[in-house]
């Protein structure tokens, strides 16, 4: 089905090392850390896979494209740790109950430990993966895809876990539905599943997802990883990659977290240093950091990517690890125009997160926000 | 009450008597390659000089390098049978998966995957697979195996099956030793299974070591119990250090930051340990070290032992002093190390160091002064601004807090610490030279929980971390703290996302002096 196997790019360990890197970078605090994942598609490369990933305009429009992940506690993933081949079951049993083939599979989220998922999967199926993905960061919520904004009815669906169970999610009547049963399933399964979602069509994706992810993770990776290497600062090295911008650098003063609905929110206090001297900030997190803010005015909010990260090392910092006293640089980075369209902004605007009186100005002020992209 | 304090660094053997609250003696001695030989000669020095009778000496507390160099060196590693509990579940990366291949080799690379294993919610993964378990040992015996180790997913919520398994195996293996991941890591299977494979690998190594410095002492004459100091600066007796050899992994920067803290009797404050080549840095929260938040790689495996949180630059008291070619004066990273005896300008030798430095600027007094009278005044003060600046943007690194927090300069190399740096006043106490040692000496003993709770059913926070300290209190008690003296030092809650019932991981740690009634408060 796919015209041109010879434009398929083969994804090597070492690349697999700065996706590591670059998608926790891109989790914005959440998504988990991709450590297990990257394991696993490293374990999957050593025993004879191809890790292989279809320019998105290689892909035909007929293609038939399957996106999938993991969903649940990602603290459960480091001590539960995967059968493995979850992905694969999920993608046979929604083969069988539509009756097709899968061309290739889709990313749901670049951000994180979903970065892996699809290409492990992919690799023992002999699939490719789109080089994109339906967030271009994390969200907390499956219906945070701009698969799901623009369209797309991911049900049927189906969700595995180690044991070998199968469980189809028929019909949903929305996608909010569906990531309600969908989480309450996964509970039953041991709090860390595998979903893949109905397929979309090649023409689909190539208009809707957000694109270049797994290139754009893996250079962000390795501008870090060159950046130590030459001693250089690589905090910079990202901002120059992504057209972003280092907000704010300063030490964590305060931290301030509480568990509400099952995701744990909270706000991070920070007291500027060198160029920030003098000045507060503060980072509004819902698993992932959403709000930053400047001696109490807001700056930069979500759908926009604010980043923590290890003023050292680069390291992007989760909200789980964050700590009282640490050094850290917020880089903001702008969205894709796909999420601040007034559709996306409903669902993954501050809006969408309950940040009522907050509304959203794009950071990328030179480049307006389209009014549709539909 | 009299005590020694020894600490096996990994240039320097140092030892303290203490009797109560007062450092009587202090020694440094070479440490040697038996490591034993260094012990001894550290522990006549220091009982000379205290003037102390070997039978008054009621304990002795020995910090050491040894198991983490073993680990880092591959050297004195045995083969390990690694038994995971988990499948179906965990089959996609078996034991050791990440390990660098040299230490897996070394460690025998023989992993199992049993059925078995919980959920988060204490649910079965599979019943345990006895008879694969039956078969795993008889395997072992056939190849001669000495020990295993033995990890089950949510075993740190649910120990039960490995304590099963362990039994099963001694059943057709008696002679085997065998860890069990849940003695001794937290959630995280594959960093606390990784803990608990080294952990068995240093078993034999443990065993010789312990049984080596026990002679030691009973050849110098003390007869009295003695303990080996964990990594979080409390104490195991002899018997708990064979069987868990890498709680004492991160022993040594823990020990120099405690002792700076009972000898200045500072509780809150930063920590500055400048040795020959490198400067550790790192904070004190009540009177212990702050904790580093990620995992820790340990002769490059990744682990999650709680370990100090410490940043190391490259400044010592022996760290060359030059002048780049733009003029500007350079301090380190090279350094003479331990050579500085023999090469610094004021020991007869012919390199300019940091100490060089600090003794021609009148602020320490070392060797020849007279050697060093013809540094340029600019070469010197160069220096000194630039070790200044390097301390300063340490020290800034560490702070937790915008308030002057104190700084305590400790280690060999502190000459090289100005009176004060930027805001902050330093301390330098007396004996900062055997800090270590004496962080050694002055170990208390603790106890502590991590573990998962649902916060339902009339369940609170507070009564769960009430539940986790109780239970914290009663295995330091069980481990020899005396129950007048503990107190909760760690005490955490970190909500889980995405879970039902408001899971929240709960960390408490408790500790106490060491019972016997001669409490010494730190």
């Amino acid at each position: 089905m796919l015209s041109r196997p010879d434009r398929l790019w083969t994804v090597s360990e070492a690349e697999i090392e700065a996706l590591e890197i670059g998608s926790a970078i891109l989790g914005t605090g959440g998504g988990g850390n991709p450590y297990i994942g990257k394991l696993r598609a490293r374990q999957a490369l050593r025993d004879g896979h191809q890790l292989r990933i279809i320019r998105m305009e290689d892909l035909p429009d007929d293609a038939k494209v399957v996106s999938l992940g993991g969903i649940g506690a990602p603290l459960i993933s480091f001590e539960r740790i995967k059968e493995g081949r979850e992905g694969l079951r999920c993608l046979r049993a929604l083969e069988e109950r539509l009756g097709f083939k899968a061309d290739a599979i889709a990313c749901e989220e670049i951000g994180g430990q979903n970065a892996m998922e699809p290409l492990i999967t992919a690799s023992f199926a002999g699939l490719p993966v789109v080089d994109g993905d339906g967030m271009g960061r994390a969200f907390p919520e499956m219906q945070m895809t701009t698969y799901a904004i623009y369209g797309h009815r991911s049900t049927p669906s189906v969700m595995c876990d180690p044991h070998g169970n199968v469980v189809i999610f028929d019909h949903a009547i929305s996608e909010k539905w569906h990531e309600r049963m969908a989480r309450a399933c996964v509970i039953s399964q041991g709090g860390a599943s595998t979903l893949a979602n109905a397929p979309m069509s090649g023409a689909f994706v190539k208009r809707f997802s957000i694109p270049n992810s797994y290139t754009k993770a893996i250079a962000l990776g390795r501008a870090v990883i060159e950046a130590r290497q030459r001693h250089d600062d690589p905090v910079a090295a990202i901002c120059a990659m992504e057209n972003g911008r280092v907000a704010f650098t300063g030490k964590i003063t305060d931290l301030k977290r509480h568990l509400k609905g099952g995701f744990v929110t909270g706000e991070a206090l920070i007291e500027g240093f060198d160029t920030c001297s003098g000045q507060t900030a503060s980072v509004l997190i819902q698993n992932e950091n959403l709000v930053f803010k400047r001696d109490g005015v807001v700056e930069i909010a979500v759908p926009d990517l604010i980043i923590i990260l290890d003023i050292d090392t680069g390291n992007a910092i989760t909200t789980e690890i964050l700590r009282y006293g640490q050094r850290i640089a917020v880089v903001a980075l702008p969205c894709h125009p796909l999420l601040r369209t007034p559709e996306a902004l409903e669902v993954v605007g501050p809006k969408g997160f309950g940040f009522d009186d907050i509304a959203y100005r794009p950071m990328a002020a030179d480049e307006p926000a389209t009014g549709s992209a539909s | 009450m009299y005590r020694l304090g020894i600490d096996v660094g990994g240039t320097n053997t140092d030892a303290v008597v203490m009797h109560d609250r007062d450092v009587l003696a202090g020694v440094k001695a070479a440490t040697t390659e038996d490591v034993t030989s260094g012990v001894l000669e550290a522990l006549e020095q220091v009982l000379a000089k205290s003037g102390v009778e070997r039978g008054k000496i009621a304990n002795v507390m020995i910090g050491t390098t040894h198991f983490t160099n073993a680990v880092i060196e591959r050297k004195h590693i045995s083969p390990v049978a690694a038994i995971r509990l988990g499948l179906p579940a965990t089959a996609c990366l078996p034991p050791m998966v990440d390990w660098p291949e040299d230490l897996r080799e070394a460690a025998g690379d023989l992993g199992y995957l049993v059925r078995g294993g919980y959920e988060f919610d204490g649910r079965e993964i599979a019943p345990l697979d006895e008879d694969e378990i039956d078969r795993i040992a008889e395997d072992i015996a056939a190849k001669k195996i000495g020990s295993a180790s033995i990890s089950s997913v949510f075993s740190p919520i649910n120990r039960e099956m490995e304590v099963a398994a362990r039994d099963r195996l001694l059943k057709k293996c008696p002679e085997l030793q065998v860890v069990l991941s849940s003695d001794i890591g937290r959630i995280g299977l594959l960093e606390r299974e990784s803990a608990a494979i080294m952990n068995a690998s240093l078993l034999a190594l443990s065993e010789r070591t312990v049984d080596a410095f026990g002679s030691a002492l009973k050849s110098t004459g003390l007869h009295c119990p003695f303990f080996i100091t964990q990594n979080d600066g409390t104490l195991m007796d002899a018997a708990m250090v064979k069987r868990f050899p890498v709680l004492t992994f991160a022993s040594g920067p823990t020990n120099s930051m405690r002792g700076a803290a009972f000898l200045t009797g500072i509780k809150n404050g930063i920590v500055v340990d400048i040795g020959g080549t490198t400067t550790d840095v790192g904070a004190l929260q009540h009177g212990f070290p702050r904790q580093a938040a990620t995992v820790v790689d340990i002769g490059g495996v990744r682990t999650n032992f709680r370990m100090p949180d410490v940043f190391s630059i490259g400044l010592g008291g022996g760290s060359l002093v030059r002048r780049g070619r733009d003029g500007a004066v350079t301090v380190g990273p090279q350094s003479v190390g331990y050579r500085i005896t023999k090469e610094a300008l004021v020991f007869g030798g012919k390199t300019l160091t940091a100490t060089d430095v600090a003794v021609a600027l009148g602020e320490a007094d070392i060797g020849d002064k007279s050697r060093v009278a013809g540094i340029e005044a600019d070469m010197a003060c160069g220096a000194r601004a630039a070790i200044t600046a390097m301390l300063e943007a340490a020290v800034e690194r560490s702070r937790i807090s915008p308030e002057p927090l104190p700084v305590i300069a400790v280690g060999g190399g502190s000459i090289l610490m100005p009176d004060r740096l930027g805001d902050l006043d330093v301390l330098r106490p007396e004996n900062f030279a055997v800090a270590n040692a004496v962080g050694a000496a002055i170990a208390q003993i603790s106890g502590e929980v991590d573990r998962i709770y649902s916060l339902e059913n009339g369940l609170t926070r507070e009564s769960c971390l009430k539940q986790a300290e109780e239970e914290a209190t009663k295995k330091a008690i069980g481990a020899g703290a005396s129950a007048a003296t503990i107190e909760v030092i760690e005490r955490e809650d970190v909500p889980l996302a995405y879970l039902p019932g408001n899971a929240t991981r709960i960390h408490v740690k408790v500790v106490g002096e060491m019972g016997g009634g001669d409490a010494v408060a730190a």
